[in-house]
């Protein structure tokens, strides 16, 4: 198990870094996503590729190199559908498309995937020329108005009026019908969000940096990208909290960084208040849950990359543990600027908010403790 | 020999030597004795220590191999842990050759016990503001004083002393470290009865206590470095459990809680999930610093953080057991055996926040030598020690 970085993965942390510190801080956050800098981010740094494999134009590194900079672009509060596409591109390596892994590895294509992995809510039916449309209202997707593609999961086999009826209508080898490719178990669908039968319906959100939307599919045209299975949709829905264990822990050091840096300079009644223990002791807190966080991303990531047996624990271990830590660090960030870190021109409640936001996106929290607490019994 | 060899055979030897049954007393000595040299010989004490002075030159991974391997029992090295978390790794980095050849081969065997004389009754978490005199008389030194929460003493026969030698000098500038026999005459070991009922410490008295000045570890008035070198030795080798042995069956584990307590209730499955994760945050934690040594990177400072979030863990973990056993958590069998065992885990409980530097002064290292924060007004550094109000006052 490698749970520091290798002088490679320290080197794309430099990079990432530095690219973000100009092309987008913190304090640019708030003006939301700007293209021009997904752009460069994907072209210059071909960050979005990070994980597509190499035949399809990607960099073909690991999880380990995603979190490193899923943790630099959480530290900017990136906005945009960088993460989301992330996850779409980690759904993809259980169903290769090679026409969406070279968009999204080229930066062309911005993706987003429906959450939890297993949403329901969303049916097929079989379209006459191959491919299926879709049919169903997705509540809360993230980044959805900014992507271009959405990924699914559906049920191979849904009730009712579905291709598993008319399972001659698949065209070609290639599996795009719902009842060849399926088993019966869960198939990756992609729909083009600019296409018809979407209407995708910006929400008012919690997070200034990072929109959400509701996406509504009424006979969407939608390509099926071949068979996920319960498995591979369960392996999919850990890559994606690991994925956002790393953008958390980002959030989290960033918090804690910018108010380290404040009690350093900041004085009340003659002296800095770092100096204080009541300030000193909260700090010093928080590292310890900085220490933690980054250990057990690092692991998370490891066994993403290298021991798939450990990935469920590791995945519910990084959210459980991860997801709280970085909410309390960044809610106590802000606590301790005193009253200007409760204004809206402060960026303190930017970092506060994309903490609450990150946690509660995969779900209530609760639930990864009780996946943790089925995977103790095992 | 690759890593995976290196492990197996741990195993085996372990199976073949380790003890079985019951943990033995503390205070069985002799067997521990036995057991240590037996562990030496077979090349599994000191495993990162230099060859040269009786280590076997070995990395940060062989020992946690080793160590890994390790926790399957529970190995009577108790009486040896200050001298191989603490006091050793002290001398290794900070003694003269001499001192090393004498001292670190006998201390690695077990055949010479150690203990660490630096807190005093007036000197706590503030452990430079101690008393303790020594005055040089030629080329030996006179001390006399008084130590205190000194583990092992009973049974030790060395102690690496911190003592005034220049009251004038502002007080972390006036110290020098010894080592002294502990069955030296004046050197008096009194047992000091902890809140678990037992005599983990003790106090120590010296009287006119002669010490050669071979036996003066660091340059005169330069203790203060080597104590801080020892300090940093103390909390990597509590965090990280060195020669702790932690026993295999500590009825306050998560894995003794499972057994014990009703996992259907969700209540108590929220309890256990929160065990575990604290249990494998830290856990992680400690294996990416021993991984980080392992590149060069000294863990330093950041090992206070390793301390305190055991220290925690350790209270958070007794105080749920007791929680969830009830009110059979608090009372014994009749048997004159005592309260039982959640009853001492709990009373234990405390040790880990107080003994090696309170939660405070963790807190006070991670935010100043960690996170780089500007330092309290201090009093007590530019004015001579003899001026200074120290211990309790009025």
């Amino acid at each position: 198990m490698r749970l520091v970085l290798t002088p490679e993965q320290r080197e794309l942390r430099e990079a990432v870094r530095s690219f973000l510190a100009a092309a987008s801080p913190p304090a640019k956050a708030r003006d939301g996503y700007d293209p021009a800098v997904h752009a460069r981010l994907n072209g210059e740094l071909g960050l979005s590729g990070l994980t597509v494999p190499e035949e399809y134009g990607g960099a073909g590194a690991g999880m380990a190199e995603l979190a490193v900079a899923l943790e630099e672009t959480g530290a900017a509060l990136l906005p945009g559908p960088f993460l989301a596409t992330a996850f779409a591109a980690l759904a993809l390596t259980r169903a290769p498309d090679k026409e969406l892994l070279a968009g999204v590895a080229e930066g062309r294509v911005a993706a987003t995937l429906a959450l939890p992995v297993v949403a329901g809510g969303l049916t097929a039916r079989a379209r006459s020329g191959g491919g299926v449309t879709v049919h169903g209202t997705l509540q809360q997707v993230l980044s959805a108005a900014e992507a271009d593609v959405l990924l699914a999961a559906l049920p191979g086999a849904p009730a009712g009026e579905s291709v598993t009826d008319r399972p001659g209508e698949s065209s070609g080898g290639e599996p795009d019908g719902l009842g060849e490719s399926s088993g019966g178990g869960l198939v990756l669908v992609a729909v083009d969000l600019g296409g018809p039968g979407v209407r995708r319906v910006p929400l008012e959100t919690l997070d200034l940096t990072r929109g959400q939307a509701r996406v509504e599919l009424d006979g969407a045209p939608a390509r099926v990208l071949g068979p996920l299975g319960a498995e591979g949709a369960a392996a999919v829905a850990d890559l994606v909290a690991v994925a956002l264990a790393a953008e958390q822990l980002g959030v989290l050091r960033a918090s804690l960084d910018a108010i380290v840096a404040y009690a350093k300079i900041r004085v009340t009644f003659g002296r800095f208040i770092g100096s204080y223990q009541g300030v000193k002791h909260k700090l010093a807190d928080m590292h310890c849950k900085l220490e933690q966080a980054e250990s057990i991303v690092r692991y998370a990531a490891w066994a993403a990359d290298e021991d798939p047996a450990e990935l469920p624990h590791a995945a519910a271990l990084a959210q459980a543990y991860v997801g709280r830590a970085c909410f309390e660090v960044a809610r106590d960030h802000l606590l301790l600027y005193g009253g200007v870190g409760f204004t809206w021109e402060h960026d303190a409640h930017l970092f506060y908010k994309r903490a609450k936001a990150d946690e509660v996106l995969l779900g209530p929290p609760r639930v990864h403790r009780a996946r943790l607490a089925v995977l103790m019994e095992a | 020999m690759n890593l995976d060899e290196y492990r197996r055979a741990a195993r085996a030897w372990l199976r073949d030597n380790a003890p079985t049954g019951e943990p033995a007393n503390e205070d069985a000595i002799p067997h521990a004795k036995d057991f240590m040299a037996r562990l030496y010989d077979a090349g599994y004490s000191g495993i990162t220590w230099p060859a040269r002075w009786g280590g076997q030159g070995l990395t940060q991974a062989e020992e946690r191999a080793f160590a890994a391997e390790a926790r399957h029992f529970s190995l009577p090295t108790y009486v040896f842990s200050i001298g191989l978390g603490m006091t050793g790794p002290t001398l290794v980095d900070r003694g003269t050759d001499e001192q090393r050849a004498r001292f670190v081969r006998p201390l690695l065997r077990g055949e010479e016990i150690w203990c660490q004389l630096f807190s005093e009754p007036g000197a706590g978490s503030d452990v430079a503001a101690l008393q303790t005199r020594a005055v040089r008389d030629g080329d030996r030194w006179i001390i006399n004083g008084q130590k205190v929460w000194t583990s092992v003493a009973q049974h030790a026969d060395w102690g690496l002393l911190l003592a005034r030698t220049d009251p004038e000098a502002p007080k972390h500038r006036g110290l020098t470290m010894f080592v002294v026999g502990m069955r030296d005459p004046g050197v008096t070991v009194r047992p000091l009865k902890d809140m678990t009922g037992r005599a983990h410490f003790n106090e120590v008295f010296f009287d006119d206590v002669a010490v050669p000045d071979a036996h003066r570890v660091g340059e005169v008035h330069d203790g203060w470095s080597v104590a801080v070198t020892t300090l940093l030795h103390e909390r990597l080798s509590i965090s990280s459990g060195v020669g702790m042995g932690r026993a295999k069956d500590d009825p306050t584990s998560l894995e003794a809680l499972r057994r014990t307590a009703d996992t259907g209730d969700p209540l108590v499955r929220d309890d256990l999930v929160e065990l575990h994760i604290r249990t494998r945050a830290l856990a992680l934690f400690n294996q990416r610093l021993g991984q980080e040594a392992e590149s060069g990177l000294f863990p330093g400072a950041r090992g206070s953080a390793a301390k305190l979030l055991l220290a925690e863990l350790t209270l958070f973990e007794a105080d749920l057991a007791t929680r969830l056993a009830g009110p059979s958590a608090v009372v014994g069998t009749g048997d004159g055996e005592g309260a039982g065992p959640l009853a001492h885990a709990i009373s234990l409980a405390p040790a880990m926040s107080l003994g090696g530097g309170t939660n405070e002064i963790m807190r006070n290292i991670i935010g100043e030598r960690v996170l780089g924060l500007p330092p309290g007004p201090r009093v007590d550094k530019t004015v001579p020690f003899k001026d200074l109000k120290v211990g309790t006052q009025g």
